[in-house]
């Protein structure tokens, strides 16, 4: 690899912040309205089916409720809400996948879950500052895949609204 | 043996076992200063807790080992191995003693002279000549050479012990073996050692045996193990309720045995592990009498502080949060409350101030009393304070009692630096108090009398960690509310007597002739209408889906209704707290997860109390002073109100009413011109209020239903209007048979009713039993007037409506000082009933200060009401000043005794008068 490669990749890993160790990252695909999100793998608990939950009156809006995860209060966001998007038409399934920050447990319902993919770090690429405040909010670069691109969530960031 | 010993040996052995691993590194390293100064600590405390457990032996050798220790912290003394023996020395003889002290109870006998006297002449240097001129230079040198032998011992420790030997390793390895040999001259104190060692391990020997025996009863464990153990524990009853929950909708199982036994265990498990939480009281209240002491020289004035229920246990977590309230408290009482003994000298009150906390044990519930004999609250000044922060207008204050007023100190902003003394508040006011307390569900209460004192109540509940919750639904969300501020629920339907009003679309409902302020569940939380409830009201369930339930509830003073669709059973629940990102909903205490598994919200009733408005205690306050003043239907009677087909409303004491009907007109049957009805298995004769009265042709006919006994009669009316209650006023007295006179009640002139006309009316030989030959006309006018006395709920009751429906005007107090109250206020009685045995003061004294205090009850007949009396009570009820003495149960001798007692007195009055 030419010196100027190295420069290259190093400069956009400084940029994302992502896993400096190694030459690869896993994630764990979401989709939500049709978008590839990505999440670290290690961060993520537990991948749910639809889940009844109990709703929670005067919550932020993003918060879908709190559901009995083995005993674990879970606080379940809806992440369409969180990005000002739609909800889902009424009987579509969703699923959730479960996080934990700050020693609490959130469960993200998104539209679906795909596969765990391994993503070089030399794919990433920083935010596009054209992008929608909401999702440059929660977004902590772009991964470019072969015939899409994924998002990379940053969890604390996207809970850090809520709590705020 | 004392528990205080007990503790005091327990902690102990386990400071000395700790140090015995530690002694060995001193030897090698004598001048380890961590290792010196724990010794110094251990000796220290030893020294102390003796002192003040009166053990002076053990003080004397703890005493003279500190002094000594003090010197080698200080470095005013290099520790050599010889001090290092004399250390090892005093702690054996300390542990011989407390192995004596375990074993016997006791200090064994003997003294430590030969141990002390060392000790003192290490501290005092009187051994320094001997030590560093004896060991140093000539025990080495007169000692190698002797005994070639020795010189090869010598050497055998000295690679180990490199420092030791550096220092002064001849003179300690020469005693040790030279002692017994052939006893060296060399000196004095290593001497004694050998002879003392020995005993020290014979006696540390046995001593370990027994040391077993209370140390192994307590174990120190971390708070965090406990913590979580009972994390787990409420986890595991969860379980148990989800679990239990499942069994419960299956039928037949296998499972239903087992689960029973684990259910108990559980249980058991769950009181076990709170047991190991639970912690007296006392612990939160040690300091106390030092801060009252200090407070007392510092302020001059002489304060006693009494403490009683030191041993009730609460929960610890619950302690910790209460400590430093009560602290406050405490000291706020000793600050503010008591006076400088001049002033209470003064006042007329004893110079020393007392101040009494109380704890004790109230259902779930911990009750915490601090009260205090001082000045009580500046009622002035408070109000002046009230007005200049803007709490309260002029105006509001004037129509406040006192005891609302007093409520502004509970005030965010009410200062208690600058209130009432000079002496500044310690920056914890009372709202902080008072935030703190119901953070953790407890109440706080206040009475207080100018000049007499003050008594906070604090009811807070045993435990935190498991509470009992009310499960409701509101717009198909379950939610819990805690059991604690749980008072009533009550039934609420759209139409009928228990309906829910609204004013300007606030809901307010009725509850016993007061108004209780609600709140809707649903709007509160602003939940959208369910949809089950929308298909209740579109058919099936009709009626039904009318009713809605009110969940009274109580934070502080403040009773309000939560509006709630439906109720279901309670459920114990563990609080878990919401997740950070939901912390800032007032209105939810907690999360928790219910025994079918889903989630549910716990609301705050105190949060809700506080978004609905703010939560005035004033407001709260009135409400009980109006309780208050319905037990005493002297001074404002509950008035029922109700039409007879004139223009004139007529009104009756509700108490007299026994209960409100609807009669059918078609079952009314008559006899001999009599009307009557089959009422409960029994005919009851009916009348009419007044012949003329139109009666209805069918349907139902309202009637007012009077009981006394086994006999009822019947009261039919036109129209039931209202309850009310007021004043009863007679303006203008009656000539009308069947009426008392006239008076305005709630703006209109209204006839009250003499329900002891119409109860002759229905059975002639009504008042036989009880004495009316005094029942003239001229009494109806004015009411003769009792005061009951007795601390019986029950019986006040009980008494109350029967001297009511007598004739009589009745006043009930809840004890003799309550009585003792009206005395002084200048309230008048005919005639005064009182119970025996009350405590606080009994019936005996009670009548001995009423007679011994000169005013108006000097002279007033006092009846004495008691379930047993002999005729030694009924002598020493004589003396005391009591004219009559009845059984408690006995009603019509004591209707008798009454209007006997009064027409005697009329007798003689009219007698002296003539």
């Amino acid at each position: 690899m030419s010196l100027m490669g190295e420069v290259n990749k190093f400069r956009k890993r400084r940029a994302g912040e992502v896993d400096e160790g190694p030459q690869t990252t896993e994630f764990l695909t979401i989709v939500v309205n049709g978008q590839m999100f990505g999440i670290p793998v290690l961060q993520v608990q537990d991948v749910l089916r639809q889940q009844s939950v109990t709703r929670v009156p005067l919550a932020p809006p993003e918060v879908a409720g709190a559901l009995n995860l083995r005993g674990r209060i879970v606080t379940a966001i809806n992440v369409r809400c969180r990005l000002g998007l739609p909800d889902m038409d009424e009987g579509t399934k969703t699923m959730s996948v479960v996080v934990e920050h700050e020693h609490e447990l959130y469960s993200l319902i998104i539209d679906k879950v795909g596969d765990v993919l391994s993503m070089k770090n030399e794919d990433f690429e920083s935010v596009p500052p054209t992008l929608d405040p909401a999702w440059r909010d929660i977004a902590n670069g772009i991964f470019r895949l072969e015939n899409q691109l994924m998002v990379v969530v940053d969890v604390a960031r996207l809970l850090r609204h809520s709590v705020h | 043996m004392d528990d205080l010993i007990v503790e005091f040996l327990t902690e102990t052995n386990e400071s000395l076992a700790a140090i015995d691993v530690q002694l060995v590194n001193l030897e090698q390293n004598p001048n380890d200063k961590n290792l010196l100064g724990s010794i110094f600590r251990l000796m220290h405390t030893i020294k102390g807790t003796c002192g003040f457990l009166g053990l002076p032996r053990l003080e004397t050798v703890a005493h003279r080992a500190e002094n000594v220790m003090g010197r080698f912290r200080d470095g005013s003394l290099e520790v050599t191995p010889d001090y290092v023996t004399l250390i090892f020395e005093s702690i054996d003889r300390i542990k011989y003693i407390i192995g004596e002290l375990e074993a016997n109870g006791k200090e064994p006998d003997g003294a430590d002279t030969d141990l002390i006297e060392k000790l003192d002449a290490v501290f005092e240097g009187r051994d320094l000549p001997q030590k560093s001129a004896a060991p140093a230079a000539e025990v080495p040198k007169p000692a190698a050479p002797v005994d070639p032998l020795q010189a090869i011992w010598d050497s055998i420790p000295a690679p180990a012990d490199p420092i030791a030997a550096a220092l002064s390793i001849p003179s300690q390895n020469d005693s040790k073996p030279a002692a017994p040999e052939a006893p060296a001259p060399v000196a004095a104190a290593p001497a004694a050692k050998p002879a003392e060692a020995p005993k020290a391990s014979a006696k540390e020997e046995d001593h370990t045996a027994k040391e077993s025996s209370v140390a192994n009863q307590t174990l120190r464990v971390n708070v965090d193990v406990l913590e979580n153990l009972m994390t787990l524990v409420s986890e595991m009853v969860l379980t148990r309720n989800q679990l239990l929950q499942i069994m419960r909708t299956s039928k037949e199982s296998e499972f239903a045995a087992p689960l029973q036994r684990l259910n108990h265990v559980v249980s058991d498990l769950q009181e076990g592990v709170m047991k190991t939480r639970m912690q007296p009281i006392g612990a939160a209240w040690s300091k106390l009498p030092r801060i009252i002491r200090d407070l007392s020289h510092e302020l001059g004035k002489k304060i006693e502080l009494v403490m009683i229920g030191e041993e009730t246990e609460l929960d610890r977590q619950v302690l910790d949060l209460i400590k430093d309230p009560l602290t406050h408290m405490v000291r706020n009482s000793g600050d503010h409350g008591i006076e400088k003994p001049a002033d209470r000298q003064m006042a007329g009150k004893p110079e020393t101030g007392k101040i009494i906390l109380r704890a004790f044990h109230e259902g779930g519930h911990i009750i915490i009393e601090i009260k205090d004999d001082g000045r009580g609250l500046n009622t002035a000044r408070i109000k002046a304070k009230a007005i200049e922060k803007g709490i309260a207008t002029a105006d509001e204050l004037a129509n406040m009692t006192d005891k609302q007023i007093h409520q502004f100190i509970f005030d965010a902003g009410f200062s208690t630096a600058e209130k009432i003394t000079s002496v500044s508040g310690r920056g914890v006011g009372m709202d902080v108090v008072r935030t703190n307390i119901e953070k953790i569900g407890g109440t706080i209460d206040l009475t207080s009398e100018e000049g007499k004192g003050s008594t906070f109540t604090i009811k807070i509940p045993l435990t935190l960690a498991i509470v009992s919750g009310l499960i409701v639904e509101a717009a198909g969300e379950r939610y819990a509310i805690p059991q604690l501020s749980v008072q009533e629920l009550v039934l609420a339907s759209d139409k009928g007597d228990n309906r829910i009003e609204y004013i300007n679309g606030t809901p307010i409902f009725r509850l016993r002739n007061h108004l209780l302020p609600l709140v809707s569940l649903q709007k509160l939380l602003k939940l959208p209408d369910a949809p089950s409830k929308v298909v209740a009201k579109n058919g099936n369930r009709g009626g039904n889906a009318n009713n809605r339930y009110i969940v009274v509830t109580k934070v502080g003073g403040y009773v309000f209704g939560i509006i709630v669709d439906r109720v279901f059973d309670t459920e114990e629940i563990v609080v878990k707290p919401v997740a950070k990102m939901l912390s800032h909903i007032e209105l939810f205490s907690g999360n928790t997860i219910l025994g079918d598994g889903s989630v549910i919200m716990i609301l705050d009733p105190g949060g809700i109390a506080k978004s609905t408005g703010e939560i005035s205690v004033a407001s709260a306050a009135k409400e009980e002073e109006e309780v208050d003043n319905r037990s005493r239907s002297g001074t404002k009677t509950s008035l029922l109100l109700f039409a007879t087909g004139d223009s004139m409303p007529k009104a009756v004491p509700l108490s007299l009413v026994a209960r409100l009907e609807d009669i059918d007109v078609t079952k009314i049957e008559a006899s001999n011109g009599q009307m009557l009805i089959q009422y409960r298995g029994s005919l009851m004769p009916l009348i009419k209020f007044h012949p003329d009265m139109p009666m209805k042709k069918e349907g139902t006919q309202p009637t007012l239903v009077f009981s006394d006994g086994t006999r009822s009669m019947g009261l039919m009316v036109c129209d039931i209007i209202d309850i009310v209650e007021d004043y009863i006023n007679v303006q203008i007295t009656s000539d009308r048979p069947g009426f008392l006179g006239s008076s305005i009640i709630r703006g209109n002139a209204t006839d009250i009713i003499d329900v002891g006309y119409y109860l002759k009316g229905a059975y002639k030989d009504w008042f036989k039993d009880h004495g009316d030959e005094d029942f003239d006309r001229e009494d109806m006018k004015r009411l003769r007037r009792v005061l009951i006395v007795d601390d019986s709920p029950f019986f006040r009751n009980m008494l109350t409506p029967l001297l009511s429906v007598a004739g009589y005007e009745v006043t009930a107090a809840e004890s003799p000082i309550r009585a003792l109250e009206m005395q002084e206020a200048g309230e008048e009685f005919d005639i005064i009933i009182s119970d025996i045995e009350m405590p606080e003061m009994s019936g005996f004294e009670f009548a001995q200060t009423v007679r011994n205090k000169p005013g108006c009850w000097k002279d007033t007949p006092m009846v004495a009401l008691t379930s047993h009396a002999t005729q030694n009570d009924i002598d020493r009820g004589r003396e005391v000043g009591f004219s009559k003495y009845v059984a408690k149960f006995d009603r019509d001798t004591l209707l008798n005794t009454l209007s006997q007692t009064l027409a005697e007195r009329k007798h003689s009055v009219a007698g002296g008068a003539a």
